[in-house]
């Protein structure tokens, strides 16, 4: 089948890194003076309700962790555990004096992956996040049927409409 | 012989993309249906029965059954989301940050085939498998770098949303406050659905450096958040789409 991939210009590819928090693994330092005033409301709505690991001793209570310094930045958490279980993990990222809480997991699992932003070129059927216009489509669109002299004359048949006039910023 | 279709149609404000390979199929009801959904829900339409509904000139049982069944829906994701996806994000009626996706999942479902990459407004719903040997690889716009991918994917019988700044410009806001949010730079939520990937990468743009935690939360929806400040945050089930290295 004829097609033409869409081939963007290529940059460099990035490094990765994972966020795990280990279960049996007790994060909890002394707990000193959070230096967090900061909310420790989060977004999470209908978080899964999973229970913390098992193991432990009866302890309860919520402490912060020391700061530890990563490539990413400093990582710091506080965790909570009631009936000796980890019941919640608060991930607190200290930007100059705003610190702020995002709860990343409530069952001690490691739930997001981290990585570094990377640029990168592919070819590939379509762009996910690419609102152009319909005028810039069009334009982009046909240069790249150009480079790779594609041609309609074997039965690919398309169609690129353009409106008449104004009207791109119009709806959804 | 066999005569792939490719057609791009500027529909709903914006260029809707259809490629079907293998025997051409008719995609004449899809873009019926994007029209008709355009006439029903442009809140950019003063005689659209959304307009009229919001102006009170219209009941909802005037309406096409269409609304009503919008609305629920909407009402349902406003739940799911704690109020950060809304059918009123910024006090008016206007419920398409919805309407998009379930206008695009209704189209495909009008093509009639099991093969097809339909591409509109930033979001994609891949069917099938475009050859035998690969899915339908679809690269997630860089926010930065306009000209580059941040990640590219490999998919079959998915949809991919992704909300964020690019090319519009601040439009999203976090009803709560209704001004825009910070923290992210873009969301990419994939699933079985789009209209809910795309109500889902909306309300977690929304929340700002909130959303990624969020995103954890979702069941059968996986997502990938670009933050402001240049991390990328993925949940673990978003790596199984992910392209291989050297593929394509």
């Amino acid at each position: 089948m004829r097609r033409a991939p869409i081939v963007l210009t290529a940059t460099v590819a990035g490094t990765a890194g994972v966020l795990a928090f280990h279960p049996h693994t007790p994060a909890v330092q002394s707990a000193s003076a959070s230096t967090s005033a900061a909310s420790a409301s989060t977004a999470s709505n209908g978080a899964g309700g999973s229970s913390g690991s098992g193991g432990g001793s009866g302890s309860s209570g919520t402490a912060t962790g020391d700061a530890v310094a990563t490539p990413y930045g400093d990582a710091q958490v506080r965790v909570t555990v009631a009936k000796g279980k980890i019941a919640k993990i608060e991930a607190l990222r200290l930007q100059g004096d705003d610190p702020r809480s995002v709860q990343i997991s409530s069952s001690a699992e490691p739930v997001l992956r981290q990585e570094a932003l990377s640029a990168q070129s592919a070819a590939v059927d379509a762009v996910s996040g690419a609102t152009f216009t319909s005028a810039s489509y069009a334009q982009s669109l046909q240069s790249a049927l150009d480079k790779l002299g594609f041609k309609a004359a074997d039965g690919a048949r398309t169609t690129l409409q353009v409106p008449q006039g104004g009207g791109d910023d119009h709806g959804f | 012989m066999l005569s792939p279709v490719l057609e791009v149609r500027h529909v709903m404000g914006m260029p809707v993309g259809i490629e079907i390979p293998g025997e051409g199929a008719d995609v004449e009801a899809a873009f019926a249906w994007l029209r008709e959904v355009d006439a029903t829900f442009s809140t950019y339409r003063a005689d659209s029965e959304i307009s009229r509904l919001d102006r009170g000139e219209l009941t909802l049982a005037d309406c096409r059954p269409e609304v009503d069944e919008v609305l629920t829906r909407c009402l349902a994701l406003e739940r799911a989301t704690g109020g950060y996806f809304s059918a009123r994000p910024a006090g008016r009626l206007d419920p398409s940050g919805l309407v998009k996706g379930w206008a695009l999942d209704g189209a495909a479902r009008r093509l009639g085939a099991e093969c097809f990459c339909l591409n509109a407004g930033g979001d994609v719903i891949a069917r099938g498998r475009p050859e035998p040997a690969r899915g339908w690889r679809v690269g997630i716009r860089h926010p930065l770098e306009h000209d580059c991918l941040a990640a590219v994917l490999e998919v079959q019988d998915l949809a991919v949303a992704t909300s964020g700044e690019y090319e519009r410009g601040a439009h999203i806001v976090d009803p709560h406050t209704g001004r825009p949010p910070r923290g992210l730079l873009s969301v990419t939520v994939v699933g079985p659905e789009l209209a809910t990937a795309d109500a889902y990468a909306t309300a977690a743009f929304a929340m700002g450096a909130d959303g990624p935690a969020w995103t954890a939360t979702l069941d059968g929806y996986d997502a990938l958040c670009i933050t402001s400040d240049r991390r990328v945050l993925s949940t673990p089930g978003f790596a199984r789409h992910r392209a291989q290295p050297g593929g394509g």
